[in-house]
């Protein structure tokens, strides 16, 4: 253990640098939440992850977030267990009659103001499995989205764009 | 001749049924299967249903021989298989569920993934609007002192939806009684009806970190049902890719049963080695977990040069920065205290079970399907099965780092030996039954399809590895703290949405 704590001592983070303040992504995600909502977020926001029937792909980029090469809690951003300490609710997947009551549970649980982001396609509209007899359709069929981010599943690299857009004035840092 | 051959000869053979034999047979003969998976002479491999029969595939462990075994079900009901048989409860409840099928004398007639909100009833099978539907009754649990824990659909972390329900005496399990079918989002429905195209879409949808698997899984059923074959590249860039996803998987799991023990060094390190990996995955194939990678007749990407070095270049990375953390996990007493003689499951049950990948190797089950049906390239390339009894956490911990020392052999086997040519033949659009067991990294996936005459899926069944992975969580956690339930779940892994389909 030693040598690999001093390993990490004297080398170079793995660490990436942030998305530029110009990058077209992250300037069109940015431009779809009105400016109020970002005021009142502030700089540092808890995150809860909901998945309401997703095939699992999402959570695994998620995940990925976390690692030494995104390192998301850098930015003041971080995941929390409880609905009740969240901000900002992840939702993925399409949203299943199954999961449908512990999703809007699960809203109702978070304090306002609050805010919710689609993550992947299936979010957007129930992707691959809208028109399931199982399946209720996209996030939005069920509570209000503030934010959508496609890909199937979105790459860490989107993510982090997308959370950086709902943060005060992405542009000027 | 043996007990399976009996089967099938007193059976009525399906000739278009590849590559296994499939025969149709009656309640005598589904009987006498049934007392042969009791007795371990077969072992299930699958059980669903169609919209006029039940379908048992079984595996025996002797002649390395399968097969698929069809009741007729004229009168909407089958003798069950779940009453001398525990590892098919859940299947049965799953037919009842979406064919209104009765399994005769079952051992448990709750419903499984209808949680009675779908509108509808049986949707697979004779369908009729949903009726009021009875509160879920959980198995009673009795005595002095004992209390409940209710976890989830939504749990702390960011993973999939299930309910857990622990009975505890203090600190320690009494019972888990699981409860699933939050993310079942109908796709064996979808499938119906489905050209080949989509159907490999869904089944690379059916678990994100089985996406490989499940679509190698699904085009060798197809091809398989077709009689066509895929040219001898596809067929290694498909393991190609089914070792990056193990190692992948493989990586992340090391790094996370450490985390659950609250020693995040290896979840770091891990997580970059996992990372690294899926870049490498992203840059040779253009997808992260590459998804939609593989589809019947072959695969729709390539290996260039540069991807040929990268994966060469992250062979070597994984092989100087792994073993270090072996050794750390090795060394490292307080984490050992966790896992050593956590969470035990007997080989007994998971030879009963069937119990795949890492669970069951870990518990002495010495069955992988790349070996016990070598598909190819598997069948000409080298590989070791690691296989433990201890059957703790420890023990699925290590049989994890085996096998990530065979993937980063294979892929190192599988660049040196990859042939030229083609990655793609066309399928033609003929009627056909085909059934595939491919390997996934949590253990094997099976895939039944049978095609109509337009080449379109008339029905498509595809069971993961964790159908007889999580009833075996249940008995692993019995007699833990309930502080240790994360770690033995997370050395499970198993899938829900794999699970829930």
């Amino acid at each position: 253990m030693r040598r690999l704590i001093l390993q990490g001592l004297t080398r170079k983070p793995l660490t990436e640098a942030r998305p530029a303040a110009d990058d077209p992504e992250l300037l069109a995600l940015s431009a779809r939440l009105d400016a109020a909502a970002k005021k009142r977020l502030g700089r540092s926001l808890s995150i809860r992850e909901v998945d309401a029937g997703s095939c699992n792909g999402c959570e695994l980029e998620i995940h990925a977030l976390q690692n030494a090469f995104y390192d998301l809690e850098r930015f003041g951003l971080r995941f929390v267990a409880s609905p009740r300490h969240a901000d900002v609710l992840f939702v993925t997947g399409p949203v299943t009659k199954n999961m449908r009551e512990a999703l809007e549970r699960t809203y109702t649980a978070t304090p306002s103001p609050k805010w919710v982001v689609a993550v992947g396609d299936c979010a957007l509209d129930g992707g691959m499995f809208a028109g399931s007899y199982a399946v209720v359709g996209g996030v939005s069929a069920v509570v209000p989205v503030d934010l959508h981010i496609k890909g199937c599943p979105p790459k860490p690299i989107a993510l982090l764009k997308g959370l950086l857009a709902l943060m005060e004035n992405p542009i000027a840092k | 001749m043996n007990a399976f051959d009996t089967l099938l000869a007193n059976g009525l053979a399906v000739a278009e049924h590849r590559p296994w034999p499939r025969a149709i047979v009656d309640e005598d003969a589904w009987r006498s299967a049934t007392a042969a998976l009791r007795e371990g002479v077969l072992s299930l491999l699958g059980l669903w249903g169609e919209h006029d029969a039940v379908h048992m595939a079984v595996y025996d462990t002797q002649t390395r021989g399968a097969a698929v075994l069809t009741l007729p079900c004229p009168n909407g009901a089958f003798p069950s298989v779940a009453l001398s048989h525990p590892p098919a409860i859940r299947l049965e409840r799953t037919i009842a569920d979406l064919f209104g099928f009765v399994p005769l004398d079952a051992p448990d007639s709750r419903p499984w993934l209808d949680h009675g909100r779908w509108d509808v009833r049986h949707p697979l099978g004779a369908t009729s609007p949903e009726t009021t539907h009875a509160p879920y009754a959980f198995l009673a649990n009795e005595g002095e002192a004992l209390h409940q824990i209710p976890v989830g659909p939504v749990h702390a972390g960011i993973i999939e939806p299930g309910h857990f329900r622990f009975t505890a005496n203090g600190e320690t399990v009494v019972r888990l009684e699981e409860r699933l079918g939050y993310v079942h989002k109908g796709i064996e429905g979808l499938m119906c009806g489905a050209d080949i195209a989509r159907g490999a879409k869904l089944a690379g949808r059916t678990s994100g970190d089985s996406t490989v698997a499940y679509t190698i899984a699904f085009a060798r059923a197809v091809e398989a049902a077709t009689q066509s074959e895929a040219p001898a590249r596809a067929h290694y860039l498909r393991a190609l890719m089914a070792e990056i996803e193990r190692l992948a998987n493989h990586l992340g799991d090391v790094g996370a049963i450490c985390n659950d023990a609250s020693f995040a060094i290896m979840h770091a390190h891990c997580s970059v080695l996992r990372e690294r990996v899926l870049r490498a995955a992203d840059l040779c194939f253009g997808h992260r977990l590459m998804r939609d990678c593989v589809v019947p007749g072959g695969v729709t990407v390539d290996l260039d040069a540069t991807g040929a070095n990268a994966l060469r270049e992250l062979i070597k990375d994984v092989r100087h920065q792994f073993p270090q953390l072996v050794s750390l996990y090795d060394q490292t007493a307080s984490l050992q205290d966790r896992t050593v003689t956590t969470g035990t499951l007997k080989p007994e049950l998971a030879r009963q079970f069937g119990a795949g990948g890492y669970v069951g190797r870990a518990s002495g089950r010495d069955f992988d399907a790349r070996r016990a049906f070598a598909y190819p390239p598997y069948d000409v390339l080298t590989f070791d099965v690691p296989v433990l009894q201890e059957g703790d956490v420890n023990a699925r911990v290590w049989i994890r780092i085996r096998e990530i020392e065979q993937s980063l052999s294979l892929i190192e086997q599988i660049l040196a030996t990859l042939p030229s040519g083609s990655t793609q033949t066309d399928i033609p659009l003929r009627a056909g039954e085909g059934v595939a067991l491919v390997e996934a990294f949590r253990g094997d996936v099976l895939v039944w399809l049978r095609l109509d005459e337009s080449g379109r899926i008339a029905r498509c069944h595809l069971r993961d590895a964790s159908w007889f992975q999580w009833p075996l969580l249940e008995g692993v956690i019995e007699g833990n703290i309930v502080a240790d339930f994360p770690l033995c779940n997370k050395s499970f892994n198993c899938s829900y949405s794999g699970h829930d389909l």
